[in-house]
């Protein structure tokens, strides 16, 4: 942070998705990390050229789907066989065939749930308002626009070094972004 | 605001080497020009007079409906034609037709996702949005079906003080958590796809209301790279959970029939035969609503006539599907040696609903076959009333399965004849009316093509001009 200015980055414009890919990795080859990109559409390399290589989310969905099928099943059994156990024409208490359906479906629930909300909440949205939209022209990374920001948090930001160095990747504009 | 380039003559001449139609994208669209195309119909264009006509004409439906469903509650189900032994009437045929028609949302979603038929693109959102509103539909008649519909949670388990549980054992049981999970996992995973194109709705929305509405629904999506990485993997999972749910969900509703031992439901064929035919009527919708609605809002650009063909081979694959269940279920009757299977078959043919039968082959196995060709592939009008016959067709046999099977079993002493009253029909076109409101204002209020997905497709155009 800069003596209580509020700056929280520079901000870059580039009109094609290959300039900010390549923007992303000449940033991080020069050292900074803090930073983020802000595209239209999924553009396929740029987390992984900011240093995101992988994300915790398919651990987050196993995880849902294991206590989604183990709660399935248990609560089945446990009504089933213990609770209130029903003799159906002889048929065993713990018919575990017939609990399948229900096991598979209450698997795929959690599972999705769990996508869902794990994805939400790794990337803290809801979150109404963030610095970056205070960009003017920023409403266009969701149409036709592709943006990188360093943050001034990034041990490396140096406003004027910094400025000068994304003017050297040829972006259309260099936006400073305040808090 | 800039005007769209005529696309569709482009498109059109667009042609492999073997003369399909090849194009996913009319080659003029950008960016800007797809953002505009799709987020327009929400935001600024005037909507067509069509738009009106066709609302009106559904909400009067959907008001039948409300009628209708007044009176069962008031009533009781004895309004309707069903009594022993066809207890199961339209309701079961609505719901299993239905139900069928929300396949093709999540096949095309989330199938077609994994095995990169990038076709899939432009109507993936409509399609989903056709699956939720058509399991809703779905998921009434059962309900409305009860007889007491305001106890219908004692078919949910929780700790009830009656120290009652559902029976886990029962295919109707299985059907509540089938359903409910399609229906939940259909809305997160058509919602989780809305979300990028909702923060483009709200950057672009002029009024004060609108940015709040929608700012509220994208939840402050502002496209980081890091989100985005995040929500592909959480798309592609529930792409990956979706295709086995889709495949469960009609294969228990199909339990609920052979699992019972009545002649013409009891087989075995009826899981993979049920899957076919689901996806079979969910295409047909699919068309029966893309034809219309691409002209209206002028996408020819973004849904192509490469679309349209794969779908329509889509369903001749399929039909051809359930046409060999058709086949297997008459050959396995004679081949059983089993007497009431043979006299249900001859039943079903020849009996007093054989018209019924016969009318569903015309429908749904004679009609289709002009798909073979590819003349009727391509030609709008052609292809439409192909779909509208299959729709009918399925629903016809949903009707042969259930009433001609339940009229007629084992004990002639207990045969009878089903028919359907004023309110059963009230009923079955009142969930059309249902339908076709959601749809009509989903049409209005919520951007019905992917625009970040087809902005994908822009990028690859890019890509190949170079």
């Amino acid at each position: 942070m800069n003596r209580g200015n509020s700056r929280y980055g520079l901000m870059a414009e580039f009109a094609g998705h290959e300039q900010v890919v390549e923007a992303a990795k000449r940033a991080y080859q020069q050292g900074y990390r803090r930073m983020d990109g802000f595209t239209p559409f999924p553009v396929e390399g740029l987390a992984q050229a900011l240093g995101h290589q992988r994300t915790a989310l398919p651990l987050i969905v196993l995880i849902g789907g294991i206590c989604g099928g183990i709660g399935g099943y248990f609560m089945q059994w446990y009504s089933m066989a213990v609770d209130y156990p029903i003799n159906v024409g002889g048929r065993p208490f713990h018919s575990w065939p017939a609990y399948v359906p229900i096991t598979f479906e209450l698997i795929v629930l959690a599972a999705a749930i769990a996508a869902l909300l794990g994805m939400l909440a790794l990337n803290r949205l809801p979150e109404p308002h963030h610095p970056v939209f205070n960009v003017p022209g920023f409403g266009r990374a969701s149409s036709d626009r592709f943006f990188l920001c360093i943050e001034a948090g990034d041990p490396l930001f140096d406003p004027a070094a910094t400025r000068q160095f994304l003017e050297s990747l040829k972006p259309e504009s260099v936006t400073e972004v305040q808090e | 605001m800039r005007t769209r380039p005529k696309t569709e003559q482009v498109t059109e001449r667009t042609s492999s080497p073997l003369g399909y139609p090849s194009s996913l994208l009319a080659p003029a669209e950008t960016y800007e020009s797809v953002t505009d195309t799709i987020g327009s119909i929400v935001l600024t264009r005037k909507h067509p007079r069509s738009w009106l006509i066709g609302f009106a004409i559904a909400f009067s439906l959907l008001l039948l409906l409300q009628a209708a469903i007044g009176y069962l509650f008031y009533k009781g189900v004895g309004i309707w034609g069903i009594n022993i032994p066809v207890a199961w009437g339209f309701a079961i045929v609505n719901f299993v037709w239905w139900i069928g028609i929300g396949h093709a949302g999540t096949f095309i979603s989330a199938i077609l996702l994994l095995l990169h038929q990038k076709w899939r693109t432009s109507i993936n959102r409509l399609t989903e949005a056709m699956t939720l509103f058509a399991v809703a539909c779905a998921a009434m008649f059962p309900l409305l079906h009860l007889g007491r519909p305001w106890v219908f949670f004692w078919i949910i388990p929780y700790p009830d003080t009656m120290g009652l549980w559902p029976q886990f054992r029962s295919p109707l049981v299985w059907d509540v958590f089938a359903v409910g999970t399609y229906f939940t996992v259909s809305l997160i995973f058509w919602y989780a796809g809305l979300i990028p194109d909702l923060a483009t709705i709200r950057d672009r929305a002029t009024t004060r209301a609108r940015q709040v509405i929608y700012g509220a629904l994208a939840l402050g999506w502002r496209g980081s790279a890091v989100h985005w990485q995040r929500h592909q993997s959480a798309y592609l999972l529930l792409a990956g959970l979706a295709t086995p749910l889709v495949l469960s969900v009609h294969s228990v509703v199909s339990l609920d029939f052979s699992v019972a031992i009545v002649p013409g439901w009891h087989s075995t064929i009826f899981p993979p035969y049920f899957v076919a035919g689901a996806i079979y009527s969910g295409f047909a919708m699919v068309l029966n609503i893309v034809i219309p609605v691409r002209k209206l809002y002028g996408l020819e650009g973004v849904i192509t006539m490469r679309h349209l063909n794969n779908m329509a081979n889509v369903m001749l694959a399929t039909g051809m599907m359930v046409a060999y269940g058709y086949l297997m279920e008459a050959f396995m009757a004679w081949y059983s040696g089993d007497i009431f299977e043979q006299s249900m078959m001859a039943n079903r043919a020849f009996g007093p609903y054989g018209w019924i039968f016969w009318a569903l082959l015309l429908f749904n196995v004679l009609a289709p076959q002009a798909l073979w060709s590819k003349r009727v592939r391509t030609n709008l009008t052609a292809l439409f009333f192909v779909a509208l016959s299959v729709n009918l067709g399925m629903w016809l046999e949903r009707f042969v399965i259930v009433v001609t099977s339940l009229h007629r079993d084992f004990l002639p002493s207990s045969w009878g004849m089903y028919r359907p009253t004023f309110w059963d029909a009230a009923t079955l076109f009142g969930s059309v009316g249902l339908f076709l409101t959601l749809l009509f204002l989903f049409i209005r209020f919520l951007p019905m093509i992917s625009i970040s997905e087809v902005r994908e497709l822009v990028a690859e155009n890019e890509k190949g001009k170079k």
